[in-house]
């Protein structure tokens, strides 16, 4: 472990640091609002379910150096536009998500929604305020999942020449100099570590109901409805 | 007035879940729907609201043909009463109760204020408006849909199974609470229930329905326990076995009071035998209200056993 060096690269580690949140924030996000409306379609019916987690399933098994190659062919950009990655990377997170997001929607009680539609909401209203806000829980452990899967993925960027946290490794390998990997491997940790905390954080502001499971004591009802008993 | 016009429901599989019904739900009173499953109670309930359209028939209120108005509007002026509620976990008390004035533009503090009134009428104490229905008992869950379903001041409240899963004294006290206010509200319910002790209880009108939504019989409680159309209601009402056959136990009095037993021997209420006489004559005419009910059978269960 050579320390001299992380002391003198410290300007270098926090500017790749910067790079790997730049490359990875957008596909997190790209992943939960893509998944969104597939996953509440795949919630629907079982056809539409196996399909769609199927087509899931398939795209997460395509190996990350092959669909790099790949990216900047179909969009015909660069090799080097850091979009390539991406891109790459919204296609792992929407097909990790997409799973995550259908059950979410299906673990919305049936009982709610059909007296939300009973006492006379519209879809779209029953969607926004009833369906997505109680899907929340889950949405919320897959997108922990997908952040934690993008991070680590993000560093094969490194082999086709997009600078992030993974090009420590490659700069370790080349040069058999082991301290940059190990400040590579660190720096990650604590980047899916800082995305949890955010995300955990998030879910339970969004989530104050799900806290609060007491039971009530009987003496909560009013004094006339005792004596009326 | 709900009218129902040779209405029909035909599943895609060709099961009949109604076939060719006809009624008529007279204003401001309460109509019990009573079967077992599969009678389709909760299929008729649901075509008031367009949950369901009929495949054929056609269901009317107030002599309008409910199937050309836009469905959610028509359930915004109509409440609903589910069984487990139906409250939105995610909401406090106060928002669930204020959940369709919200949606139909009521300012926040407006629509708080009346869902805090309304507490008051079904008889939830203020503190609970800020709780979520998790933090609430079973019986307080249906005190706040009740709430709900009385929201936006509808003329018509349709209630499906709503106290089916609550225990018996929770039950008995939330149907005491629906007399109450019907007293005080006078609106036109539709009741849907399993239970014929809760039909007779609560119904102006019961409707007995058979699979398929034939109706087997329809009349006040009193005309239905007089008269079973047949052997199928007597054996709903429980009268075959003897359950509703009440008579005079000749031990066990004290005072003016008489204990009453069924057939099978099982005390089933008291009756007030002033002097320790019985009077006939004086309590058929002083019983001709239907709902001033001397006797209570809320040992049923017991003689279900």
């Amino acid at each position: 472990m050579n320390w001299v060096w992380i002391g003198s690269n410290l300007g270098l580690i926090g500017g790749r640091i910067l790079e790997h949140l730049a490359l990875t924030a957008p596909p997190i996000v790209i992943g939960l609002v893509l998944s969104i409306p597939i996953g509440y379609a795949a919630s629907r019916s079982k056809v539409a379910r196996s399909i769609l987690l199927s087509v899931g399933g398939i795209l997460y098994t395509i190996p990350s150096i092959a669909l790099l190659v790949l990216v900047p062919v179909v969009l015909g950009l660069a090799i080097l536009n850091p979009l390539n990655l991406v891109f790459a990377l919204s296609i792992y997170a929407v097909a990790i998500m997409v799973r995550s997001a259908a059950d979410a929607f299906a673990s919305v009680p049936k009982d709610v929604i059909a007296s939300a539609t009973a006492i006379g909401f519209s879809r779209w209203q029953r969607f926004f305020v009833v369906e997505l806000p109680l899907a929340v829980p889950v949405l919320l452990a897959g997108i922990r999942v997908v952040s934690v899967s993008t991070v680590s993925i993000a560093s094969v960027g490194a082999l086709i020449g997009i600078d992030q946290l993974g090009s420590f490794f490659v700069d370790a390998f080349q040069r058999s100099f082991p301290t940059e990997a190990i400040v590579g491997i660190a720096c990650i940790l604590v980047l899916a570590a800082v995305y949890d905390v955010i995300l955990s954080r998030t879910g339970r502001a969004l989530t104050p109901w799900s806290r609060k499971q007491a039971v009530a004591s009987p003496q909560m009802y009013t004094a006339d409805k005792v004596a009326a008993l | 007035m709900i009218e129902f016009r040779d209405v029909t429901k035909t599943y895609p599989d060709g099961t009949h879940a109604v076939r060719g019904f006809s009624l008529v739900i007279p204003a401001r009173q309460i109509t019990v729907l009573v079967g077992s499953s599969g009678s389709g109670k909760t299929t008729l309930m649901r075509m008031i609201n367009r949950m369901v359209d009929p495949t054929s028939g056609t269901v009317e209120i107030d002599g309008q043909d409910i199937s050309k108005i836009e469905p959610v509007q028509l359930r915004r002026g109509i409440g609903y009463v589910m069984q487990n509620s139906g409250l939105l976990p995610h909401r406090t008390v106060a928002e669930n109760i204020a959940t369709v004035p919200r949606l139909t533009g009521v300012p926040k503090a407006v629509a708080r204020a009346r869902a805090l009134d309304l507490m008051d009428t079904v008889g939830l104490a203020r503190e609970l408006a800020d709780r979520y229905p998790s933090q609430l008992s079973g019986g307080q869950q249906q005190r706040v849909g009740v709430a709900r379903g009385l929201a936006v001041d509808p003329n018509i409240l349709l209630m499906d199974e709503p106290f089916s899963a609550v225990d018996p004294i929770v039950r008995d006290e939330l149907q005491q609470e629906v007399l109450r206010l019907q007293k005080q509200l006078a609106k036109t319910i539709v009741f849907v229930s399993h239970d014929i002790d809760e039909a007779f209880l609560l119904g102006d009108q019961v409707v007995v329905l058979e699979q398929g939504g034939h109706i087997v019989q329809q009349g006040t409680p009193e005309q239905i326990l007089a008269e079973p159309a047949n052997d199928f209601v007597a054996t709903f009402i429980g009268a075959d076995r003897g359950k509703r056959r009440l008579s005079v136990s000749p031990a066990a009095s004290r005072g003016d009071d008489r204990v009453l037993v069924d057939a099978g021997g099982y005390p089933v209420g008291v009756i007030a035998a002033p002097g320790g006489r019985l009077s006939v004559a004086s309590a058929r005419v002083g019983n001709a209200s239907p709902k001033s009910r001397s006797v209570s059978n809320k040992t049923d269960q017991a003689g279900d056993a």
